[in-house]
């Protein structure tokens, strides 16, 4: 079939000001007297590129911070995210840090607690990993990872996660676009809808063994064709410029940015194309709270709370970090032609 | 003073230590990145523990013998109507920001958030008539009116249970914790109990 791959995601201008210029602002516009006129508005600022490459340069993000921890991974594999390229894909808000990032989860395969994750998965192992490729495609099999991630170059992606439970956090992921990951595998033409499963192993995964879920594993997840292959929609590998943590999915995960995170599958090993919308996990376990398509959409609640505003994390209960959610998460221009005459209250 | 009023000397303190710990995590940040929420769900477990304390204070005296153990019992459910007015707070400050129209749309909107609503009601009901003279002047109708609290632990049973997305073990725990009390008021069981 053919696969567009035309960059509807162009940024727009307002989204190109990096981010780092944008944290940097107050710093910047401390520096007085030559810079009074930069007060008149962030796009001053952003428009001198000499002054944004310069601080850039200084405070790049993520990627080059000494910090962030490298887990178990395989040597190709850690060499293959450390030469990362930057994208255009960034966003204005300030990065959530890292330790936010890698320990504030839903990974319910390894526990309820948001904590649990990052201490129940940390020897996950991820190498060796394949993933079984199956359904309406030409070249069907069990891939490895590094077959799969052989012929991509891997970019870095500043998106905005906003979680189902009314919080958000904003993400520096490593990774490339989904459609140049299923292009290779050529889908048919019946191929309508593409499948993703999470890891199913209840021995390293104990919160598959809980007898209490409401929750079938493996965790099941889906997209329409149309959404799997558009340019926002990504495959990451990475997370602050290192492999990706187990707890935020390693060793593959998807980043579908403009849906609730529930949609962002972790430790994926199985990739199925169907002509059938797929049954996924949250749709069977409460489908009158959980859609298909998950959409962010504050005009649209759960059932049990708003959706009109989020946390943005970290919080603090003194100057709270409540923000108002934005239709597709603020990607509206990028998918909302996806939905056209679609009744969006409907197919959540 | 006797061994009951030494006793509650120090289990006072010891009701508060909850309490201390999370005034002391606020304070020292270490709530995590979503503290919110956190504090709002410890404060209200910590109301549902405290109602379980209170309503296995029957059934303990049916058990040991000891019928002075009611006098633990106001202490214990004043307790828990703290940490229920406390959570209460935590989510109309920290999770709403005071927003009076979303807790209207939540109280006009989502079950969960009713019958919860409707168990501090009663917890409130109830705090304000545990004082001696309120007893005297209900009489009968006192102990009538405390039974509600079987209603109130059911309905935070319930909101929890509610709340939840997926793992149902805390809820479903602390839900099997008060129908065991219940059931131990039953007649028959009780009479079983004494021997």
């Amino acid at each position: 079939m053919l696969i567009r791959t035309k960059n509807r995601s162009d940024v727009r201008s307002s989204e190109i000001t990096s981010e780092t210029v944008y944290q940097d602002r107050r710093r910047f516009l401390k520096k007085g007297g030559q810079f009074a006129l930069a007060g008149l508005g962030l796009t001053l600022v952003g428009c001198s590129d000499d002054l944004t490459q310069t601080i850039a340069a200084k405070n790049t993000p993520a990627s080059t911070d000494v910090n962030i921890p490298q887990f178990n991974a395989p040597q190709w594999l850690q060499q293959k995210v450390a030469a990362h390229t930057k994208s255009q894909f960034l966003t204005e808000d300030a990065l959530t840090p890292y330790p936010t990032v890698a320990g504030y989860n839903n990974f319910y395969e390894f526990g309820y607690g948001k904590q649990d994750p990052a201490e129940h998965a940390k020897d996950l192992i991820t190498d060796p990993w394949s993933v079984i490729v199956e359904g309406a495609v030409e070249k069907p099999g069990t891939y490895t990872l590094e077959d799969i991630l052989k012929p991509h170059d891997l970019e870095e992606r500043i998106y905005r996660l906003r979680c189902v439970e009314a919080w958000s956090m904003v993400v520096p992921w490593v990774g490339y676009s989904l459609a140049n990951m299923l292009k290779r595998f050529q889908p048919t033409s019946k191929a309508k809808y593409v499948e993703f499963h999470t890891l199913y192993d209840p021995e390293q995964m104990p919160g598959q063994r809980s007898r209490l879920s409401s929750i079938e594993y493996p965790y099941v997840e889906g997209l329409r064709i149309d959404e799997a292959i558009n340019p926002l929609t990504f495959m990451a590998v990475g997370l602050y410029g290192k492999t990706l943590p187990p707890q935020n999915g390693a060793p593959l995960r998807l980043v579908v940015p403009w849906k609730y995170g529930f949609k962002s599958i972790k430790s994926i090993v199985r990739i199925r194309f169907t002509e059938t919308i797929p049954r996924t996990t949250w749709v069977k376990s409460g489908p009158s709270e959980y859609g298909f398509f998950a959409n962010v959409n504050p005009n649209v609640d759960h059932p049990r709370w708003s959706q009109a505003m989020e946390r943005r994390l970290p919080d603090t209960l003194w100057e709270p970090n409540r923000i108002e959610t934005r239709m597709f998460n603020g990607y509206e221009e990028e998918v909302a032609h996806l939905y056209s005459g679609m009744d969006l209250s409907k197919y959540y | 003073m006797d061994w009951v009023a030494r006793t509650k000397l120090l289990i006072f303190p010891l009701c508060l230590a909850p309490l201390g710990f999370l005034i002391q995590a606020v304070l020292s940040n270490t709530l995590g990145p979503d503290p919110a929420n956190t504090l709002t769900r410890d404060l209200g477990e910590w109301a549902l523990i405290f109602l379980c304390a209170g309503l296995a204070i029957t059934p303990l005296r049916t058990i040991t013998g000891v019928n002075k153990l009611i006098r633990f019992r106001r202490m214990i459910g004043l307790f828990a109507l703290l940490y229920a007015l406390l959570h209460v707070i935590a989510y109309l400050a920290f999770m709403l920001g005071w927003q009076w129209l979303t807790l209207l749309e939540d109280l006009y909107k989502r079950p969960y958030i009713i019958v919860g609503a409707m168990a501090v009601v009663i917890l409130v009901a109830l705090g304000i008539t545990s004082t001696k003279p309120m007893m005297r002047r209900l009489g009968k109708n006192w102990v009538k009116l405390h039974k509600l609290v079987y209603l109130a632990a059911s309905l935070a049973v319930l909101h929890f249970l509610w709340l939840v997305k997926s793992d149902y073990t805390e809820p479903v725990v602390y839900g099997l914790t008060i129908l065991s009390l219940l059931i131990l008021r039953v007649p028959g069981f009780k009479k079983a109990l004494r021997f």
